[in-house]
This record gives C-alpha cells, structure tokens and sequence, in this order.
C-alpha cells in the first residue's frame, strides 16, 4: 500500500507557520533562559513575529487558490482577515505588558498562547473544508479557554474560563453535529465548493437534513460571535477573564469567526439562502436589542463593553442576512474597524483600572476628562465610534451595513437597526456625560502611561478617525477581498 | 470660475483654529483673544466672498455661485462638494457674523475650562459653515450629525442645574431624528441608483429621479422631514427646545437660538422639498397645521412662563412656526419671506438671548419676580432691549417686519385663511413681548440687585446687532437680490417636473 502525499507548498500557510514558530521559540526561551530576567523581551519577540506575518500576508496578497489538497483557501479574503487577527493580536499584546506586571503573571506562555490563538484564526479563516474550520477552530478555542483563565489564583478568572470551556465545548458539539449531517445530506464531502452540488440533486431526505445541518452549525457560530440566544456567557466570561484577554477575545475570536462564517454560509448554502436568511433576521434583530438593551444596565465597564460586543455581532449579522457584495465588504470593514475601536476602549479600561482592576465601574469614569484630559479625549471618541456617530469609522461601517441592508431589501430590519442604534447611544452617552460632566468621585491618581499603551491609544484614535474621514483605500481593498464570492 | 479653495477655508479655519485654541488652554487670556480673532478672519472672510463679483454658472452639480467638487468615495459616489449661492451665502454671513457674538458674550461669563469652551465654539461654527455649504447629501449628513456633539458639550458642561438632562435629550432628540433620515437617505440613494444606473449622492443629480411610487416618497419624505422637524422644531417634537435653552449657557443658546434650528428649515428647504416634490404637495397641509398650530400654541405657552429665557425660547417656536408656513405656501413671495425671516429670527432672537444673559450675569437670575424697574438703573441695557423685543414683535422699519409682511402679503393670495390665522398668530406675540418688556423694564424694583449699565464690549455688541437689525428693516433690498435667484432656480426645476 502506498500513500500519496499530495504536493503543498508551506509558502501557502506562511503567516501561520511563522506565528506557529514565533510561539514555539517563545515558550522554549521561557523554559530555557535563567531566572530573574527573561519576561523582558515576549512581547517584543511576539510583535516581531507578528511584523514577519504581516510582511508574508502582504506579500501574497492577489494570489488565489487552494492548497493541502484543497483543504486552504489562498485568497485575498482569506488575508484580509489575516491582516484584521495580526492587528487585533499586536494591539493585545501592547496593552498586556503593564497589565500582566501588575498582576505578576507577565509569563512566556501567555504570548505564546496569544499567537497559537491567531494561528488558530488564521486557519478558520483559510479553511477550505469543514474539518478543517473545526480544527481551526479548536485551536483558537482551546487556547483562548486557557486566557481567560490565566489569573488562577482569582476566582472570577477561573469561572470565566470554567463556562466559557463548558459552553465552547457544547457549542462544539453542534458545529460537529451539522458537519455530520451535511456529509450524509451531500453524499460525502465536505469541501465548501462541492458542497452547492452535492447538496442539490440527491434523495427527498437530503433536505430537511440539511436544513437541520443549517440551524446546527448557526448555533456553533453563534456562539462564538455571541449573538442571542448563545450569547449568556459572554458578560460573565468578558468581565471574569484578564481584561488584555477580553478585549483579544471581543476582536479576534469573533471576527474570526464571522470569518468562517460568512464562507460557508455564502459559499455552501445558495439554494437554501431564503431559509437561513430568515433564521439569521431574527437571530440579528434579538442580538442588536438583547446586547444593547442589557448594556444599559450595566455599572461595570467591562460588562457594558460585553453587552455592546453582544449588539455589534448583531450589526455584523445584518451584513450577513443582506448577503450581497457590499454587505460582504461592510462585514469586512466593519470587523476593522470594530477592532480598533474595540481594542482603543479596553486600552483605556485598563489604563484607568490599573493596581488590580480597581476601577471597573463606570462611575470610577467620573471627571476623567479633566483629571486626565487625553485619556477621556480618548474614551469620548472611542464611545462616539462605537455608537457609530460620524465622522469615525464606526458610522461608516453602520453605513455600509445598513446601505447593504437597504439594498438587499431588508428595510424593517434596517429600521430596526436604527433604532437600535440610537438605544446603544444612551449608554456610550453615559460613559461621556460621566467622563466631562460629573464631578469626579475619587481622586483617580497619576495614570501610568506606559508607552505600549499609550501607542496603541494613539494608533487606534487615529485609525478610528482617519478611516472614518478617508474610507476609501479600505473598501478598496475590502472590495478586492470579497470578489471571491461569486454568488454575490 | 474660481480656483483658489475658499469655501473651504471658510469651513476648516474655524475648526483648524479650533484646535490652536485648545492648545493654548493654559492660559484663558490668550484663548479669549485668540476667538476672537479667528472669529474676526472667519468673518473677513465670509465678507470677501461678496468682493468677488460672483456669477450662477451651471456645473453637472447644478447651478451655484462657487462650487468645489472633489471626489470624495468614488464607489460610492460621494463627493466632496460645496455649492455656494445666495441662500448659502447669507446664512453662512450670519453664522460668522453670530458666532462673534457668541464668542464676546462669553468673554466674562465663561470663567472655568475657558480652553475646551471657545474650542467647541469654534468647532461648531466650521461645522455649521459646512452644512450651510453641502452640496452632497452624505457629506451634508456628516456636517448634520456632527454638530450635535459640540452642542451636547457646550449645554452639558456649561449649563445650568439640570444641564446633562438638557444635553442628553438633546442629543438623543436630535439623533433620533437624523437616523431615520439616514434610512431614507440611503433608499433614495438605493432606488435612484436602480433606476438610473448612477450611484450619487448628489443632490442636484437626484433630484431628477423619476417618480418613486407614492407610498415610497411619502414614507421617504416623512423620514427627512421628522428629522428637520425636530431640529425646527415644529410641535408636537419641539419639547427639547425649552429645556435647552433654559439650561444652555448664554452663548449655547445663541448659537441654538441663531443658527442651529436654521438648518433644519434650510434643510428642508434645500433637500427634502426638492427632493420628494410630489410628497411635498400631499404634505402641505399637515405643515400647515403644524405651523399655525405651533404660532398659537408656542404663544400661548409663552405667555404663562415666568423664566425670560424660557419665553424667549418659546417665541422662538413662534418664530419658527411662522417661517415653516411660508415654505409651506411655497411661492416666491413667502419663500423669500420665510428665508429673510430666517436671517432676521437669527439677529433678533440672539439679541434678545444675549441680553438675557447679562441680566443673568448681574441679578443671577431669570424670573420674573425678581425684575422690574430696570429702566432707571440701566437706560442704555434697555434702550437696546425695547428695539430688539420691538423688531421680534414686526414693528414696522425693524426687520422682522418685512419678513412677515412678504409671508402673510404671498400667503393672502392664495390661503387667506392661513394668511389671517397667521396675522392673529403674530399678533399674539406682540401679547407676551410687551408684557415681557413691562415686566422686567418698567414699574418698581421687586428685588434688590447691583445694576451696572453695560460696558464697552456689551455695547459694542448690541450696537453692532442693532446696526444690522435695522439695516434689513430700513433697506432689505440687497438682501432678497440676493435670494431671488436660488429661489426662482429652485422654483423653476419643481415647474418642469410639471407639478401643479
């Protein structure tokens, strides 16, 4: 018996490849180097990983194809997102460094399951094959299920990372349980592209199993974007979990998943686009009003910016129900943009926790603006983007959203967008009226400012503005990353 | 045609300066003077326009004195294009000519965080420049929702007791308002895109869009005009008004008062009328209804308030109402009346709101109870404050006068039923500004203050807005000249559309 192994070139995996060693280097040099003074340089050495990743995607970008046996896509879509999780991964560790010292845990494996995370996105989003996204997918899991329980010796850390194994597991299961059935409804295979064919001529029994397939991987993503009804563990897990990690989490997990997600959705499924539209309407419209009206309610900052991230998966949902070629780039646009958002509001919330995430409450914002007038400059602009005010990129993503919405035809769920909007208003409103318009209830004391930080606050301010005021060369390339999608 | 980029200087100095201002927040001395000054370039160059002996010219973008076009998101088809005429002209000469004012009446009155506040001052004024001068409806909608926020600031930092109740319902008011106009802007923008094949954002190109189907224009029209509404405001959406005036500081309010509830008219005028002509016939007569409505009930409300500001707040409803009749009406006699009256309810309700101010500088107080007998202490204070409460009440040879005189003289000739309620409306004015006048000029002291007669820097303010008050009223001509051609180009695009 002879085994072929097909011919696959690394170079096809290359950014993943790089994090993947990246990583391996670090943990060694961890168990290697003496004591006493081997943490300086992780995030450093990870950031330099990260540059060579990014390097490698850029220089790929335009190549299309498949790979490892067409078990990977190659193709702009697929390093768009790449682009989006280095970004995301590279402003995380930024912001850790000071955090992690606080609390004594400035460890080699952090990073290290940092970048094994990424690799883990990298491969959902390449994914080509459904085993493949589920392995993808593991990886990122399992690593992240570590993260959020890095500091063991809190318990809210552990129950953060307890849940979120539990559910992420259960929620595995039916993604596995829709993959299943998908291979008996299509006859066997599961390979994104075959899968139209196969799914459409076969016996009356491959219908209703693939509708059932649907709803079951719907509920596997689901759960990871945190939409509604699957969103339950995300404020527990958000606010118990390191906030470095949560803001890591809120970006890259679900724009990785969003990633896969919108793949196989757009690709695999054309004949039953009717069906899962409607489904995901009405997971869209009880995601948008679950996530912002539970925000309103919240004292704690985290727990708000957990809601709000419950309600943003809705906004990306809408994207996806329209499922044209401008709800496609807006999904695209919009994960960016969330991300530097997303990433410059917990860079503050960490700033202003410091000494042990003392100030998680938002009333702790109180007189930020005046005590330290760049860090609330920040947080105002970081709300107002997030509530999608103009000029930011959050209202330019709204407005791809919602233009692809109206041109789908979806107008009650444009309005109700809208509307839903405007609720999420009042509580990023809150947060400034707090930050310039009430006296402040403590002294907050001096504010570290610890030069990554500090970075990533100006990186992000300025990407939210710029891009919002010069959306131009972004769509470009989003444009350019979503003409794979034939069907659109 | 003009090559140097001067409408957009006039929008990007004051934000520009904006932020020098901010800069030098250490020290409010040089802050103040620094306003000032780039308020007085702002306004230098505002003026320069009127030397440049502009003429219409036709572009693809329509017919404007100066237009500058750059693209802007070319996929989208959003430009980057300001359009100048006259309509524009004037109310952009009125925002740099009120934000002087809000800037000197600050000067005194604003003692903590000086740098923050004159730098929102500034930034609003170039926003506004840039709505005034939008020729694209996205960028328009940027400039829109843009100028809520220093608004929000202005009235939540440096207002009064109940000031972050007054700036969040503002905001929310507002901003509710102008999401649903962004629906509406992105399905105009969706279906005349279908029909034509060009995706624009241009107004002037999509106003040649064919019919829409007449549940979808209404539906359409009835978005955009939710939004002007609330910004006019037009009852049964003008409760915010009231609240954040009597909350705002003084030049928040002057500001609020002169220019920003300017746009909601312009922009109904502008876009939303043009836009959906066929909607706007059906809706005429709900405008009606809402503005005679909102002349007698924001007068009778008027009348029972015992806070200055509160009243002059309500006459502004009044005021607002009556201009939205003469669109309404929409002949060129009321059209140039409602835009006139624009300009005037700007000098002469920012006059008044102002002077309220310096009443609140010295008795800190705005009640009533606590005035009267104002006159022997402070002659000139009131000498300025009977011309302005005249010209708000349409005393012949004051401008308010002409504005209402060409409204209720176009809207006799064809609804003189609306044109005598109307008639009675004002009249009602003149009701609650004599007894304002009464109550806080004349009669015996009811409370014991220190009265100091104005300064040099109040005096000069009010004699500037009394000059300008009493330009338009004595000779207006120049003025409507300058109206009549935007009119009669708007009106004459509506007829070829073959409307009634």
């Amino acid at each position: 018996m002879t085994i072929n192994i097909p011919i696959f070139h690394l170079n096809s995996i290359g950014p993943a490849l790089i994090l993947t060693v990246t990583a391996v280097v670090i943990l060694l040099l961890d168990a290697l180097s003496p004591k006493g003074r081997r943490k300086a340089f992780f995030p450093q050495l990870s950031l330099l990983g990260l540059a060579a990743a990014a390097l490698q995607t850029y220089l790929m970008w335009g190549s299309k194809g498949t790979d490892f046996a067409r078990m990977i896509y190659v193709d702009n879509y697929t390093f768009f997102f790449y682009f989006i999780f280095i970004l995301g991964t590279a402003l995380t560790v930024m912001i850790s460094r000071q955090y992690l010292e606080d609390y004594g845990k400035n460890m080699g494996e952090y990073y290290a399951l940092l970048l094994f995370a990424t690799v883990g996105m990298m491969l959902m989003a390449a994914s080509a094959h459904l085993i493949m996204l589920f392995l993808g997918l593991e990886v990122m899991s399992i690593a992240v299920y570590v993260l959020a329980g890095l500091f063991r010796e809190d318990p809210r850390s552990n129950e953060a990372s307890l849940k979120y194994l539990i559910l992420g597991s259960f929620s595995s299961g039916f993604l596995l349980f829709g993959m299943a059935m998908l291979y008996g409804a299509a006859g066997g295979t599961l390979y994104l592209d075959e899968l139209p064919k196969a799914l459409a001529g076969h016996s009356t029994f491959a219908q209703p199993l693939t509708l059932l397939a649907i709803a079951l991987l719907i509920v596997g993503f689901g759960f990871k974007v945190a939409s509604a009804p699957f969103h339950m563990w995300t404020p527990d897990v958000y606010e118990g979990a390191p906030t470095s990690v949560t803001a890591f989490m809120a970006v890259g997990v679900k724009a990785a998943a969003f990633a896969a997600f919108a793949r196989v959705f757009f690709l695999a499924f054309p004949a039953f686009r009717v069906d899962y539209t409607m489904l995901l309407w009405v997971l869209a419209v009880a995601t948008m009003t679950i996530g912002n009206v539970c925000a309103i309610a919240q004292t704690n900052i985290k727990r708000m910016l957990a809601y709000s991230s419950i309600a943003h998966a809705g906004y990306l949902l809408v994207a996806l129900v329209a499922a044209n070629q401008l709800g496609a780039v807006s999904l695209l646009y919009y994960l960016l943009a969330y991300t530097l958002m997303n990433l410059g509001a917990f860079g503050v919330v960490i700033l202003v926790g410091r000494k042990k995430d003392s100030y998680l409450n938002i009333y702790d914002y109180a007189g930020l603006g005046f005590q330290h007038p760049a860090l609330g400059a920040a947080m105002a602009l970081f709300m107002f983007a997030l509530a999608g005010m103009p000029p930011t990129a959050g209202f330019v993503g709204k407005f791809y959203i919602f233009s692809a919405a109206v041109q789908g035809g979806f107008i009650w769920l444009t309005i109700l967008g809208v509307m839903n909007s405007l609720i999420s208003m009042y509580y990023y409103l809150r947060i400034t009226v707090l930050i310039y318009m009430k006296p402040a209830e403590a002294d907050l004391g001096p504010v570290a400012f610890s030069p990554g930080v500090t970075a990533v606050l100006a990186a992000t301010a300025a990407g939210v503005m710029l891009s919002g005021i010069f959306p131009g060369a972004l769509y470009d390339l989003a444009m350019n990353a979503v003409k794979i999608f034939p069907g659109l | 045609m003009l090559q140097f980029p001067i409408l957009t200087i006039i929008i990007f100095w004051p934000i520009l300066g904006s932020f020098v201002v901010l800069a030098a927040y250490r020290s409010p001395r040089l802050v103040r003077w620094l306003s000032l000054g780039i308020s007085l370039v702002e306004m230098a160059l505002v003026a320069a326009l009127f030397f440049l002996d502009l003429q219409p010219y036709a572009t693809p973008q329509g017919t404007w004195l100066l237009l500058e076009d750059y693209a802007w998101i070319p996929w989208l088809g959003a430009r980057y294009s300001l359009g100048l005429d006259g309509i524009s002209l004037l109310l952009v000469l009125l925002v740099a000519f009120i934000n002087i004012f809000s800037v000197l009446i600050s000067w005194k009155a604003i003692d903590f965080k000086v740098g923050s506040f004159f730098f929102w001052i500034l930034f609003l004024e170039g926003t506004l420049v840039g709505l005034f001068l939008a020729a694209d409806l996205l960028l328009f909608y940027l400039f829109w929702e843009i100028q809520i926020i220093p608004m929000f600031f202005l009235v939540g930092i440096w207002g009064h007791e109940n000031r972050i109740h007054a700036a969040v319902k503002f905001l929310l008011y507002t901003l509710s308002g102008s999401l649903f106009m962004l629906i509406a802007l992105i399905a105009l923008y969706v279906m005349h895109g279908h029909q034509t094949g060009i995706y624009t954002f241009s107004v002037y190109q999509l106003m040649q869009h064919g019919p829409l189907g007449t549940t979808t224009e209404i539906l359409l029209f009835g978005a955009f005009l939710l939004a002007f509404a609330i910004k006019i405001p037009l009852i049964p959406v003008h409760t915010w008004l009231p609240d954040t005036h009597t909350e705002a500081p003084t030049a928040g309010s002057v500001d609020l008062a002169g220019l920003l509830l300017k746009t909601g008219v312009y922009a109904l005028f502008r876009f939303a009328m043009p836009l959906f002509p066929y909607a706007t016939q059906l809706f005429i007569p709900v405008l009606l209804v809402l503005g005679v409505g909102g002349l007698f009930y924001a007068a009778w409300i008027a009348l029972a308030q015992t806070d200055i500001k509160r009243l002059v707040a309500y006459s502004s409803i009044s005021h607002m109402a009556l201009i939205v009749i003469g669109i309404a009406i929409w002949n060129v006699t009321t059209l140039s009346g409602s835009l006139l009256q624009m300009i005037n309810h700007g000098l002469s309700t920012s006059a008044l709101f102002i002077m309220v101010g310096m009443l609140d500088e010295r008795t800190h107080s705005r009640d009533f109870a606590v005035m009267g007998g104002i006159w022997s202490k402070m002659p000139v204070f009131s000498t300025f404050f009977l011309l302005f409460a005249l010209s708000s009440m349409g005393l012949p040879g004051l401008n308010n006068f002409v504005g209402e005189v060409l409204i209720l003289v176009g809207a006799f000739k064809v609804k003189p039923v609306i044109a005598i309620l109307s008639f009675v409306g004002i009249v009602f004015g003149v009701i609650y500004i004599l007894r304002m006048v009464q109550d806080c000029l004349f009669g015996q002291p009811r409370a014991e203050h220190v009265f100091w007669d104005l300064d040099f820097r109040e005096t000069v303010m009010l004699a500037a807005l009394a000059l300008a008050v009493l330009s338009i009223g004595l000779h207006p001509g120049p003025v409507l000249h300058l109206l009549d051609q935007p009119i009669q180009a708007m009106l004459q695009q509506i007829a070829q559309l073959g409307l009634p």
